[in-house]
């Protein structure tokens, strides 16, 4: 008998309990629980979503779309970056105002090895969707986000948020918007950890810098 | 402490030496008081925390009671995404299929995520026996690792050594993995954090195999969840060509929105947090993004003798959340270690002895392992009645019974050691039984008082070890009730009500 076969066999033992004549949905799930928490204006869930990324220590900025360029120029500049990673798809105009000769893009291809990316000082994205509640970005792999290893391996990440159309109130409502056959990466602020006595530290192996950018317009 | 469970002693020994390490005592209870503080806090944002926990647990049930149709389901999905899906009934069964996984690519390293199930399995080992090195990515996995220690903690496997432990085993021993700790390494968190990152980060970007297990795998999809925190959990499942995934059966929710419950339960259980900082969803393979080759290995291990058992199959809603140990007195003063497992606290006093059965001396002590304060019972987000499981359990280890062992029925013995207990019971039976030899037995034990021990002798020392015998009264109660509210005043008592 394969192991698959006895596992299997082995479950069906275990539930001799369970009629025969029961099919999964005739267990009970109540969803009384609530598909958001509290009850906001479109503005306030934008202002939540900045204030749960800061309590995280994301470090939160906010613009509308002329100024965006700008705004990113001197984020990559504040942090002396010599590189930025590009996805695919990120809109040309929000790299227009970052001199090409200073910070070089570097496109994300498949060619690109974990060690490339090791000596890249920053990475520019979009996101899927960002959740108020938890202070959460999600990324899909889109074509404004790239491969997940680009947000991973540099130290530096600059996440765009489209506000208010990107933004959801809570997890069940971010969920509705994703589809699960895309690879999906929840940020809620830069990684930490809590390892040593329970005290936070921000920064282990992730981009120990995450800032997010929630642009108007 | 070596790095193996095997051959431990009983709970009450383990815990008679740990509970005097006056060092174990105090990182302990910094630590639980810390995080209970801040997990009460997380969960009171959420106002319909108690209709959550109510839909955690019905969906859990739900899953267990139609286990294989959501199996079968399960693995149709993960391979139309381009995985492959392997079933192993037991640790042996999951080693031999990862070792040959790993060998097949001629890889003779991998990096791990941390993962309760190849703890559980002793997957380390066996690569090891193997010739196969696997570097543990988790900070306090790290720790323990580098230090041939065990883990104590499901969160926080580090949670017994202090920051000045961990530098010193990181000056000492990270040379001998890989790269060196950096000279003059201080204690301060946010540089051994930092150690951590230069060690692991060129493991990291040549690794071509990594191990995870998952917190979620959803049938409807085939999609897995890994929840974390430091990004090498990201690192493990994004970097390397390969990927093998050793996740345990019950691990399965039916539907993609079924993760809106835990999604929510979870992060605010066991961090504290309202969400942890990256959870990574994957669904077989993707081209030209994370790895080519995608190993799903399902491992029972105990977890159907677990299900067979309709009163601890509750226990296999648990999502490793580690809230309960962070509540639990007992947990608090004796750690970790003294379980005897990868699952300390009271989940493992109640999940052990299910996964691995009550016939050693270890296991059968372990659903004494507690009070039965019920905090546990609490804070669980998936509402496991653990102080029920563990009654249950000391039933079967007394009076032994049937219970499903390795997949078939069996009888289990009553253990050794409970045979003054037995009939001590058998003896109290007989007596309440037969008023009139209770009424004498009373009388006698209390013009006897007086000269009643301290202790009790023989075999019920153990037993007044850590209790002090009860007083007996100079009168027994239904003497006294006969005294004072006897005959004459009977009818009085009575007109009054």
């Amino acid at each position: 008998m394969s192991s698959r076969d006895l596992v299997l066999a082995r479950v069906r033992r275990a539930l001799a309990d369970v009629p025969r004549t029961e099919r999964p949905s005739d267990a009970p799930v109540d969803r009384d629980y609530l598909r958001a928490h509290g009850d906001r204006t479109t503005e306030q869930t934008v202002d939540l979503l900045a204030e749960n990324l800061a309590d995280y220590r994301a470090i939160v900025h906010r613009t509308d779309a002329a100024g965006l360029p700008a705004l990113i120029a001197r984020l990559l500049a504040g942090r002396g970056a010599t590189s930025v990673v590009v996805p695919p798809g990120l809109p040309a105009e929000w790299l227009s105002a970052t001199d090409p000769e200073e910070v070089a893009r570097i496109p994300d291809t498949p060619e690109l090895t974990p060690h490339d990316l090791d000596a890249v000082s920053s990475v520019v994205t979009g996101c899927a969707v960002a959740v108020a509640e938890t202070g959460t970005v999600v990324l899909d792999a889109g074509p404004d986000q790239g491969r997940r290893r680009i947000t991973l391996v540099p130290d530096h990440h600059i996440c765009v948020i489209k506000v208010p159309e990107q933004v959801v109130d809570s997890v069940p409502q971010a969920l509705e918007r994703l589809a699960p056959e895309r690879p999906l990466t929840w940020i809620s602020g830069p990684s930490a950890t809590s390892d040593i006595e329970l005290d936070r530290v921000e920064g282990v192996h992730g981009p120990r810098t995450l800032e997010v950018v929630l642009v108007e317009g | 402490m070596t790095g193996t469970y095997l051959g431990m002693p009983a709970f009450p020994e383990a815990a008679a030496v740990s509970t005097k390490n006056t060092r174990l005592r105090a990182n302990l209870r910094h630590a639980t008081h810390t995080i209970r503080a801040k997990r009460a806090a997380a969960v009171a944002e959420l106002a319909d925390w108690e209709r959550l926990r109510a839909a955690g647990a019905a969906i859990k049930d739900r899953t267990l009671r139609h286990l294989d149709h959501y199996l079968e389901r399960l693995e149709s999905t993960v391979t139309a995404a381009g995985g492959q899906v392997h079933w192993a009934a037991d640790a042996e069964d999951a080693n031999r299929i990862v070792t040959e996984l790993v060998r097949a690519t001629g890889e003779r390293e991998v990096v791990k995520v941390k993962s309760m199930a190849t703890q559980e399995i002793g997957l380390n080992d066996a690569l090891a026996e193997a010739g196969i090195r696997a570097y543990e990515t988790d900070l306090a996995e790290l720790i323990v690792q580098l230090g041939d220690d065990l883990p104590s903690h499901i969160l926080v496997p580090a949670i017994h050594r202090n920051r000045t432990e961990i530098r010193d085993i990181f000056t000492h021993r990270m040379a001998r993995w890989g790269r060196p700790a950096p000279e003059g390494l201080t204690d301060a968190p946010a540089d051994l954090a930092e150690a951590a990152r230069l060690h692991l980060r060129e493991k990291f970007l040549n690794a071509k195999v990594g191990i995870s297990g998952a917190n979620f795998m959803v049938a409807e999809t085939g999609t897995l969840v890994v929840v974390e925190s430091e990004g090498n959990g990201r690192m493990c499942l994004t970097l390397p060509e390969t990927l093998i995934s050793v996740v345990g059966i019950e691990k399965v929710v039916p539907t993609w929105r079924d993760l809106e419950v835990f999604l929510q339960l979870l992060p605010r259980s066991s961090t504290a947090e309202r969400m942890n900082p990256y959870t990574s969803t994957w669904t077989g393979t993707t081209d030209g993004d994370g790895p080519r080759v995608f190993h799903l290995v399902l491992l029972d291990n105990g977890r159907t003798d677990t299900l067979a058992d309709t009163v601890g199959r509750q226990a296999l809603r648990c999502i490793r959340c580690s809230a309960c140990l962070n509540v639990c007195p007992v947990y608090e003063r004796a750690g970790g270690h003294a379980y005897g497992s990868a699952y300390p606290g009271p989940i493992g006093a109640i999940l052990t002895p299910q996964l691995r059965g009550t016939q050693s001396e270890l296991d059968a002590s372990l659903p004494y392992a507690s009070s039965l304060c019920g905090a546990c019972y609490e804070v669980c987000p998936v509402a496991i009645d653990i102080p029920e499981i563990l009654v249950h359990l000391r039933e079967r280890v007394v009076e032994g019974g049937p219970a499903s062992v390795r997949g078939t029925r069996a009888v289990i013995k009553p253990a050794k050691g409970h045979a003054a207990e037995r009939a001590a019971m058998r003896a109290a039976r007989w007596a309440l039984d037969h008023p009139g030899v209770l009424r004498a037995g009373q009388r006698l034990a209390s013009r006897t008082r007086r000269f009643h021990p301290r202790r009790l002798p023989g075999p019920g020392r153990a037993w007044t070890d850590t209790r002090d015998l009860p007083a007996v009264p100079a009168e027994p109660f239904r003497d006294w009730w006969q005294r004072t509210h006897g005959d004459g005043n009977r009818s009085e008592g009575k007109s009054t009500t």
